[in-house]
């Protein structure tokens, strides 16, 4: 989806061929998401068949065909530039099932997958950020163009969602603490001891 | 690691006594040698606070030994004690670091000219520091004629000014957003780069992450530590191309770190519960 999307927004800004489509997407991103051009054709053809684009006929002299918005794509172009991303992304993330059926499995620790959770999320959060300063150096420079770069920029929406899961952790690990330090209460609908409904 | 500027060696602090005594840190160890920043996490209550004031001198330890700069706290009579906190720490506060009726340079300053240097000497010595950090143009600005992130920047020119070497950071960018406070993270970075010994509490990962080394704090013990890295070994720019004949995709294993030294006791048998690590 989001390859289709972004090759509606390049042309957008005027017809392409694919190779440039390509070309342009990578710097954009700051080549954190490689395209192979058999994608970007193949996406391209189902953008032509859904009307959306069409190929400027002509070959150049290198034999490559450039590819314009119709219409309908651009109106598709300028809706997903005003809209917002999705936000309620469905949840299933390998380390939230696994601690919710760590809380729940009598033989293991959750406070030890957590921990060990933490130091392996703490360990990448640094490296990124030796990513980041390196990106950014010199260091006696303070940042003045944070944000600007798309490596930089990438890198950092990166940063930002380690942290919220070493957040995360940490929060749960309170939780568990608070919850065990507590009486436990009974659910109000736990099976009863006798007779039927 | 030679050079250490700070070594904490089993540290206990225990406050009050009796029933009510709280052990606000239980047997911790911890080293920052120059050069070094290390940052310390934990939730609320699980000593942090206490650690900052330990490695400070504001407090004493009541068994096991800390020292600066080869100095155990313990050991000093208290003028001694206050002399080696002026001559040797600095802190930075989340907030009112600064004294409002000073400027920037007197600010600087004034741990110089408490510890009976000259005024000029002073003065000279804060410039200096200001200019280190690029920030000449607030030498003669009162607090509240700078940004909170300015106020913090000189909070650090000051914490190490003069022969001090370590400088105790707590929560140093709570107040500031997250680009002013990376701002004054990159100075902290920066004097740490240029060889002084920082210790960095605070309750932000991101901001952890500038910290060579990472300490975790819970009921007042160390429950992890992310281990030193080496020397840089990172390529400082971003056209820094691989040596002939290496790969330039990077290595595989950002995403998976080896696992810790000690690994915590995870699985139990059927039957029982893991203890908890």
């Amino acid at each position: 989806m989001s390859v289709r999307q972004s090759l509606l927004a390049l042309l957008r800004e005027g017809p392409r061929y694919g190779a440039l489509l390509k070309a342009e997407f990578e710097a954009r991103t700051g080549g954190v998401w490689p395209l192979n051009v058999g994608q970007v054709y193949t996406t391209l053809a189902r953008l032509e068949r859904d009307g959306l684009v069409v190929g400027d006929g002509t070959p150049d002299d290198e034999g490559r065909i450039a590819y314009r918005l119709t219409e309908a794509g651009r109106a598709e172009a300028d809706s997903w530039w005003l809209a917002p991303v999705g936000v309620a992304e469905p949840a299933r993330d390998e380390l939230v099932i696994k601690l919710a059926l760590a809380i729940a499995t009598p033989t293991v620790d959750p406070y030890a997958v957590i921990q060990t959770q933490r130091g392996a999320t703490m360990r990448h959060l640094q490296e990124l950020t030796r990513l980041k300063l390196a990106l950014t150096a010199p260091v006696d420079a303070p940042p003045a163009s944070i944000g600007v770069d798309p490596e930089l920029l990438v890198l950092e929406h990166r940063l930002f969602a380690v942290e919220a899961q070493l957040r995360w952790l940490d929060h749960a690990e309170a939780s568990l603490a608070a919850q065990s330090a507590s009486p436990v209460v009974q659910p109000a609908h736990t099976v009863p001891t006798g007779g039927t409904p | 690691m030679s050079d250490l500027v700070l070594r904490m060696t089993d540290v206990y602090r225990v406050h009050g006594s009796g029933p009510t005594a709280v052990r606000a840190l239980d047997g911790v160890s911890l080293t920052v040698a120059a050069g070094e920043l290390v940052a310390v996490m934990g939730p609320s209550g699980s000593g942090k606070s206490t650690l900052l004031n330990l490695a400070g001198a504001l407090d004493l330890p009541t068994a096991g030994v800390v020292e600066i700069d080869g100095q155990s706290t313990s050991s000093l009579r208290p003028a001694d004690l206050a002399a080696l906190r002026r001559r040797r720490v600095g802190v930075v506060f989340q907030d009112l670091n600064l004294i409002p009726s000073l400027t920037a340079a007197e600010n600087i300053g004034l741990p110089l000219e408490l510890d009976g240097r000259r005024v000029s000497e002073a003065r000279r010595a804060a410039v200096g520091a200001l200019h280190e950090l690029g920030l000449d143009e607030l030498a003669d600005r009162y607090p509240d004629q700078m940004s909170g992130g300015q106020q913090q920047r000189v909070a650090i020119a000051r914490a190490l000014v003069g022969d001090r070497r370590l400088v105790l950071a707590d929560e140093p960018t709570g107040a500031l957003d997250s680009l002013t406070g990376e701002g004054v993270l990159a100075v902290l970075r920066a004097r740490c780069d240029g060889g002084a010994a920082g210790l960095l509490v605070t309750h932000e990962a991101r901001h952890a992450a500038w910290a060579d080394r990472v300490v975790y704090l819970r009921d007042g013990r160390v429950v992890d530590s992310t281990e030193a890295y080496g020397a840089p070994s990172m390529p400082r720019g971003r056209h820094t191309s691989p040596p002939a004949g290496m790969p330039s995709a990077p290595p595989p294993a950002t995403t998976s770190p080896a696992a810790p030294a000690s690994a915590p006791t995870l699985v139990g048998q059927p039957g029982e519960r893991a203890s908890e690590g």
